[in-house]
């Protein structure tokens, strides 16, 4: 198999011009020992290392069977669900995200800017609040859609794009109220964070479920779901087949930055206040989620269960350190080591796919 | 699936049709007349004439540079030409994009397949023209998969393409199935001519041998095939007629029942233009 480099680096197009060297027979043949093993696992493996997690984690501290520890490891899984979802999209098409992480944290001020003000001049609060949500996804979207444009237009590469719109993106919550944090928002917007359903299913993580249920089905059950893959997968097999490819990827990039601005909302919701630091690194975290359910970073392949899993392993690994009393910072050490081995996993798969 | 063959938008995206029988023999179902085409100074066509009859496996043969992918790029929807008539039925039509090609019915198996390896079998050869289920979900472009994966199946069944299961991804399959998706496909889709780029070049001698199979049999029921090869022998072998190409013309219109390989050899080099009229 010859190297390729994701196609997040280089510019859309110029990636899977030859989507499959006709030859090279690939007849499945007869798979010994354990990488038959590791074939059969198949696409859901991840869910058994979440499991094993979890049983580890039980062992050493039952206390991870409780109300509490399940409330914290569901509300911290809400934002980098809701990101992870849209940078899967992304990652699907080849490309990358670098910038959800500032999308949210900008969507989440300039929301919060407009609430306060609407407020000061004594508007209702359920209205200031429906449209500080319109002015949080409009300004997610013009951003993603923004990205979407240079990147297609221009042909710049995902990576180099998204780069800059995360580092000039990153600055400007600081710019706004003086960079200091918004606390003077509708009181509905507290109660969204703090409500949780039967006293287990906080609301803003129901509506990342939600988020993740509806745009999964988009994935995996319709017209945009197939074409998303089938960019990723060849590029211009996918033009051949007459997809307009160009604005495919602008409605993928322009729906990542629509979910980091609602996910901008979660987090203005969990700590009651518009806060110019939110979303820093966490498309990190959201790419890592989605490395690890599964998805390659090659474009083309990965499930939407895999991202919810990844996402549930990261929130489970920040929560039960705490509860075994690790420090906090073997959460990235632990995270790193599973995003190795998570891709490579991956390769095996692959490699074992290609015999 | 439809079957209407006196349609002049016949394989428009979205209506699948059956192969066809159509064609009396008469009027060629594509034919180009005066085709040129130049790139800066260089002169790369300069008035191909050919034509492809119901049924027939033409070859299109020629050496590097004698302009046989470029003619290729222009039936595609590729490349246009800077004058010259295309027909379909005796239709004149042109198109700007391989879309539009495809909807005048000339269907591509291109050299490097275009086919999506992640995707699975029925997904590929439903690409860019998926159906739909209807109802209210129709407006979220809810994919009728079972709809597609039975019609895939009878597809390739149709085709006499053994694929294990149409839900296995492209990518795992050996080459020759690979190649039967990509001219599965193209049959499917009600095509009035099939181009075939090198369709053999990366593929081992048994596989070869299937390929040509399916040409004979895509051929058998109706639907003209022009292969374009550098493989001489599976040419002289498959083809009714060969073209060669010399220096952007079609210099010849050999017939293999009448002539040998040396001959075919002795147009694309040119010698028999010295000897012959």
């Amino acid at each position: 198999m010859p190297t390729r480099i994701p196609s997040a680096f280089s510019p859309p197009g110029t990636s899977g011009a030859s989507p499959l060297p006709p030859g090279s027979p690939t007849e499945p043949t007869v798979r010994a020992g354990w990488l038959r093993v590791v074939d059969q696992v198949g696409d859901f493996w991840i869910v058994g290392v979440l499991a094993i997690m979890v049983a580890i984690f039980g062992i050493l501290a039952p206390a991870l069977f409780t109300r509490g520890a399940w409330l914290s490891i569901s509300n911290y899984s809400v934002e980098y669900l809701i990101l992870a979802v849209g940078q899967m999209f992304v990652i699907l098409t080849g490309g990358i995200d670098l910038s959800d992480g500032a999308i949210l944290g900008l969507s989440g001020m300039v929301s919060g800017a407009v609430m306060q003000s609407m407020l000061a001049a004594h508007d209702g609060n359920v209205f200031t609040t429906i449209v500080g949500f319109v002015v949080a996804l409009v300004v997610g979207a013009a951003v993603g859609f923004a990205n979407g444009f240079l990147i297609t237009r221009l042909k710049l590469p995902p990576f180099i794009v998204t780069l800059g719109s995360l580092t000039a993106i990153g600055a400007a919550p600081s710019l706004i109220n003086g960079g200091t944090e918004i606390s003077n928002l509708p009181p509905q917007i507290s109660t969204l964070g703090t409500i949780a359903i039967g006293g287990w299913i906080y609301v803003t993580f129901l509506t990342a479920v939600v988020v993740a249920v509806g745009f999964g089905l988009l994935l995996h059950r319709t017209r945009f779901g197939l074409r998303t893959y089938a960019i990723g997968s060849s590029g211009l097999s996918a033009r051949r087949a007459g997809i307009n490819v160009d604005r495919h990827l602008v409605w993928v990039y322009t729906l990542s930055g629509l979910l980091a601005g609602l996910a901008g909302m979660m987090v203005m919701a969990n700590f009651n206040v518009a806060n110019p630091l939110s979303g820093q690194n966490d498309e990190l975290d959201a790419i890592a989620a989605v490395v690890i359910g599964g998805a390659s970073l090659f474009g083309g392949r990965g499930h939407m269960l895999g991202t919810f899993v990844g996402t549930m392993i990261i929130s489970l690994l920040v929560t039960g350190l705490v509860l075994v009393n690790v420090n906090g910072s073997w959460t990235e050490v632990a995270t790193g080591i599973i995003i190795v081995a998570a891709v490579a996993m991956d390769q095996v798969r692959v490699r074992l796919a290609e015999r | 699936m439809t079957s209407d063959q006196s349609a002049p938008d016949h394989g428009h995206p979205g209506t699948r049709a059956g192969i066809t029988e159509s064609g009396d023999g008469k009027v060629p179902v594509i034919s180009v007349e005066g085709i040129s085409k130049h790139f800066g100074s260089v002169q790369a066509l300069r008035g191909v004439d050919l034509e492809v009859h119901a049924g027939e496996v033409v070859g299109l043969v020629g050496d590097n540079g004698a302009g046989k992918s470029t003619l290729v790029n222009i039936l595609s929807g590729g490349l246009q030409p800077n004058s010259g008539v295309i027909r379909i039925d005796g239709k004149q039509v042109s198109f700007t994009s391989s879309l539009g090609a495809r909807r005048m019915g000339i269907e591509t198996v291109y050299q490097d397949l275009a086919l999506a390896p992640d995707l699975s079998v029925w997904a590929n050869i439903f690409l860019g023209r998926e159906e739909v289920v209807k109802g209210p979900l129709r407006a979220f472009g809810w994919l009728d998969r079972r709809s597609m994966i039975a019609s895939a199946q009878t597809d390739l069944e149709r085709t006499r393409i053994r694929i294990g299961s149409v839900g296995s991804a492209a990518g795992r399959l050996s080459g020759g199935q690979r190649q039967a998706i990509a001219v599965g496909r193209a049959v499917a889709w009600g095509s009035r001519v099939i181009l075939m780029d090198e369709p053999t070049a990366a593929l081992g001698v048994e596989q070869q041998e299937r390929v040509g199979e399916l040409v004979a049999n895509v051929a058998s029921q109706g639907v003209p095939v022009l292969l374009i090869s550098h493989n001489l022998p599976q040419v002289y072998r498959l083809c009714h007629r060969v073209a060669v190409l010399f220096q952007g013309q079609v210099v010849a219109n050999l017939r293999p029942r009448d002539c040998t390989v040396e001959d075919i050899v002795s147009w694309i080099t040119g010698a028999a233009l010295g000897t012959k009229p």
